[in-house]
């Protein structure tokens, strides 16, 4: 237990080793470690806020998928409104289509009805001629009473 | 272990004598630096393997540091990295100003070379002695352990000692360091300062003792059992047996002292180092 020079000797040797790691191994070591210590915050951040963007972006699609959902059923729905009403629109035509030719047809046939009423009339009055020249052949002269036959003829 | 050589570097005139075999493996390598010796005198083999040691230590701690790099680290600097970080989980819990402009790299340090310096006592001895011998004759001396010498010891608690009182000084100035010392811990009051003093005199005294002392006596305490047992492997083939397993059991035992003093030596260092900057 003798106390020395050896104690100095150590005191400076202690000093200089101090400073040595003060100086040049602490600094890098610290360096590197805090480096990465923030690039792994970083990671970390970043997959953080992926995960974030992730959950937004799945809310947003469920939100548009909903919102198109609704819309095409609203689509729908008008699409069989308007199918109804063009049907419905269809039917009215189709019924004054059918009234108009129905009148047309009636208006021919009434025509039809009114020539034939003319041709029989006509045809009556040449029978009813025939039949009053047979009466009268006898009796009278075609030529002298022509005029008149003509005139009755007319009448009817 | 201890004790294959044990024979070996008996010198004739020690040759068997136990005391002789102690006394030759507890003298240091003195080198008086100057004529008066007394004080002046180096102990060489301390100071060459304590310089070596810490050389070796904080170089390669040094060559990993250079090249480290923020991405994937390479083993070396996984391991040197697993350290520091352990070190600074230490002082991070102790020490809460800005810790890495100086007390943890000072308590990575003292913590690296310390635990290098106890490492040497797994040296057997009598081989230090034999390559010694080799080298140096028979009468030559060295000591392997650092740490079992109290010159270094005590050197690094007094350096500890000097930083606390400048670091002290430092955060509280002058004025307010010696108005601690008269005032705390037990108050302002004017008769209590003598207490205050005493109370103060004594932990700046009882501080470097106990934070020396207790590296110091391990390390000698380890290095004489290794010492007793080498001893006891001399007297014929029962001892030697016998030395020898005991020796590797003292050894495996003294892993964990060696780490745990280095740890304890580290840890003091910082507390005292922290206290000297918190007010009271």
């Amino acid at each position: 237990m003798n106390i020395n020079f050896t104690l100095i000797a150590q005191a400076i040797a202690f000093a200089v080793l101090i400073w040595f790691t003060v100086k040049f191994v602490w600094p890098p070591l610290l360096k590197a470690i805090e480096t990465r210590q923030k690039e792994i915050a970083d990671g970390l951040a970043a997959a953080a806020d992926g995960r974030n963007s992730l959950e937004a972006a799945a809310k947003k699609s469920e939100v548009t998928l909903t919102e198109a959902k609704q819309k095409a059923s609203e689509i729908i729905a008008q699409a069989e409104k308007r199918g109804t009403q063009i049907i419905e629109e269809a039917k009215g035509n189709a019924k004054v289509e059918g009234d108009r030719i129905i009148a047309g047809a009636k208006a021919e046939i009434e025509q039809e009805v009114n020539r034939a009423k003319e041709g029989l009339r006509a045809q009556v009055s040449t029978l009813a001629i025939a039949g009053a020249e047979k009466i009268l052949r006898k009796e009278i002269d075609a030529k002298a009473h022509s005029e008149l036959l003509a005139k009755l003829a007319a009448e009817l | 272990m201890a004790t294959e050589h044990a024979d070996n570097v008996q010198h004739a005139e020690h040759a068997l004598t136990p005391s002789g075999y102690i006394e030759h493996h507890l003298s240091f390598n003195a080198y008086p630096v100057n004529e008066s010796a007394g004080f002046w005198t180096l102990h060489v083999d301390t100071f060459v393997m304590s310089v070596a040691l810490g050389l070796i230590v904080m170089g390669l701690v040094w060559l990993v540091a250079r090249t480290a790099t923020a991405g994937v680290p390479s083993k070396g600097q996984a391991f040197v990295e697993l350290v520091f970080g352990f070190i600074d989980d230490q002082v991070k819990n102790i020490f809460h100003g800005n810790r890495h402009s100086f007390i943890a790299p000072a308590a990575l340090t003292v913590f690296l070379w310390v635990f290098a310096m106890n490492a040497m006592d797994f040296l057997p001895v009598d081989w230090v002695a034999g390559v010694v011998s080799f080298f140096g004759g028979e009468h030559a001396k060295w000591r392997a352990v650092p740490t079992s010498d109290i010159n270094t010891t005590f050197a690094l608690a007094l350096s500890v000692w000097i930083l606390m009182i400048f670091f002290a000084v430092k955060v509280k100035g002058l004025g307010g360091w010696i108005h601690e010392l008269f005032c705390a811990p037990f108050g302002t009051k004017i008769w209590v300062w003598p207490a205050n003093f005493l109370f103060n005199m004594i932990e700046y005294v009882s501080k470097p003792l106990s934070h020396s002392l207790r590296l110091f006596g391990n390390m000698y305490a380890g290095e004489v059992i290794f010492l007793l047992l080498g001893l006891w492997a001399a007297t014929g083939l029962t001892g030697t047996i016998a030395g020898a397993i005991l020796g590797a059991g003292w050894s495996i035992f003294h892993i964990l002292i060696v780490a745990l003093q280095a740890f304890i030596f580290m840890m003091l260092t910082v507390v005292y180092l922290a206290m000297a900057h918190e007010s009271h």
